[in-house]
């Protein structure tokens, strides 16, 4: 982790927060209330190392509506690997959460993934299915 | 000659043709005529995880309604269609498990697919060849092996899709065996691996190769400790980052220690004296531990 804590300083929902996190319910079809932040998510997680808030802070942030969490890296640098998926003890599946945040910001066509700047070696060398998925899941 | 459905994936018709090749030749020494399902497309290679999103199921269940239109037809004998590599698998495999348990999902896909003769009823069985190969006997396999990898020492490699959710796992998602017990009915050690299940980085392989090139390090390093030769696997993506993103591994880490990797297939149509070779292109070249193997083996250890 390259950042330090997110410092989350006095709350107030309002309908807005609210508006956000069923948005992020809806398009991942996941309960996220059902988190209780016990962290195995972060813990299991083999790309931790790389985000500037953990899988945990991310479903928090989503729990409570606070849109800023678009504005971390976290949901872009998750892989898909479903590690956290397999070992929540209560049974969301965190990786479609992730979905759900790349999926707000690609339909505003905001894409993570800028094609142009793919060397040419690697456009030439990389096999379909990393070019196809990579594109499915960055951009829009 | 069992003849079953095969959907090879973009990938396997290109970077990955030793994969494509090696498991051809396998099936058909065990019996197994893998024919290509006709008139098949790209299935998206990633799962949709998206709930609200269905066109995007579209892709594969087009590929499960081609496997269903084989059906009363005299093509093929065994009606499950098999899918080497892993992403297609998982892919395949999630979209068909969406619209068993959602008819209401499978009855919208088939309002897309209205220009087809048929709609997709849900029933095809999808099946990986590694638990093709489970279901085989053990000793019909070890018949087949001319050539055992006496000494050669193998570290198996899972990665994510054959595993993970485990609604599509081919064994314990947390703790799988069956890889090693291919790698042991060959008369390979086994090396294990405490990386073995750890993602490889996936498509960030596009953005961030130092980032794949760390989380390959450790997974190589994972072997090498454990004394391996090489690493096998059943990923093609996986295959990609595991072999390429070693010379990003050997940038950022000074003690990295490069490991060729092979898919499980190679592995096995060595030990059942096919030639030693599939092609393929690496960065790690397997070519000179195979050629010390064989001529260790010549010389009898």
């Amino acid at each position: 982790m390259s950042g330090q804590f997110v410092r989350i300083k006095k709350v107030t929902l309002g309908p807005k927060n609210r508006e956000f996190s069923e948005k992020v319910e809806e398009i991942s079809g996941e309960t996220i209330n059902l988190c209780d932040q016990c962290g195995t998510c972060s813990g299991s997680c083999p790309l931790i190392g790389e985000m500037d808030i953990t899988s945990s802070q991310m479903m928090h942030m989503a729990q409570l509506g606070l849109e800023e969490v678009l504005d971390y890296k976290t949901f872009w640098i998750c892989a898909s690997c479903y590690t956290c998926s397999v070992r929540c003890p209560r049974g969301i599946d965190p990786a479609k959460v992730a979905e759900a945040l790349r999926q707000i910001k690609l339909r505003k066509a905001i894409d993570y993934l800028d094609i142009s700047k793919i060397s040419e070696e690697d456009a030439k060398k990389l096999p379909q299915i990393a070019l196809v998925a990579a594109f499915r899941k960055l951009t829009g | 000659m069992i003849r079953m459905p095969y959907f090879p994936g973009c990938t396997l018709k290109t970077n990955a043709k030793n994969y494509d090749q090696s498991i051809k030749a396998i099936f058909r020494e065990l019996g197994i005529d893998l024919v290509e399902l006709p008139r098949w497309n790209c299935c998206g290679a990633v799962f949709s995880l998206s709930s609200d999103d269905l066109l995007r199921q579209v892709a594969p269940i087009t590929n499960l309604l081609r496997t269903q239109e084989l059906e009363g037809t005299d093509s093929v004998d065994d009606p499950r269609l098999v899918v080497p590599c892993a992403m297609c698998f998982n892919v395949l495999k999630r979209a068909n498990q969406r619209v068993r348990e959602n008819p209401e999902d499978l009855k919208k896909i088939n309002d897309f697919l209205y220009l087809e003769a048929q709609p997709y009823a849900g029933e095809v069985q999808i099946v990986h060849p590694i638990e093709l190969l489970i279901e085989v006997s053990r000793a019909e396999i070890e018949d087949k092996v001319r050539r055992p990898l006496k000494g050669l020492r193998v570290s198996p490699y899972y990665g994510c899709n054959l595993l993970r959710p485990k609604e599509v796992a081919i064994d314990n998602p947390e703790d799988p065996s069956v890889l090693e017990k291919i790698t042991e009915m060959l008369g390979a050690e086994v090396v294990e691996n405490p990386n073995r299940l750890r993602c490889c980085g996936s498509y960030q392989t596009v953005v961030d190769q130092r980032l794949v090139g760390d989380l390959v390090y450790d997974i190589v390093k994972g072997a090498s400790r454990g004394g391996a030769d090489l690493l096998i696997t059943a990923c093609p993506l996986c295959a990609f980052n595991l072999d390429f993103r070693q010379s990003d591994a050997s940038k950022s880490h000074s003690d990295h220690k490069e490991l060729p990797i092979l898919y499980f297939s190679e592995l096995i149509a060595l030990a059942f004296g096919m030639k030693n070779s599939f092609g393929g292109e690496h960065f790690v070249n397997p070519a000179p531990l195979m050629e010390n193997f064989l001529k260790k083996e010549k010389g009898g250890i």
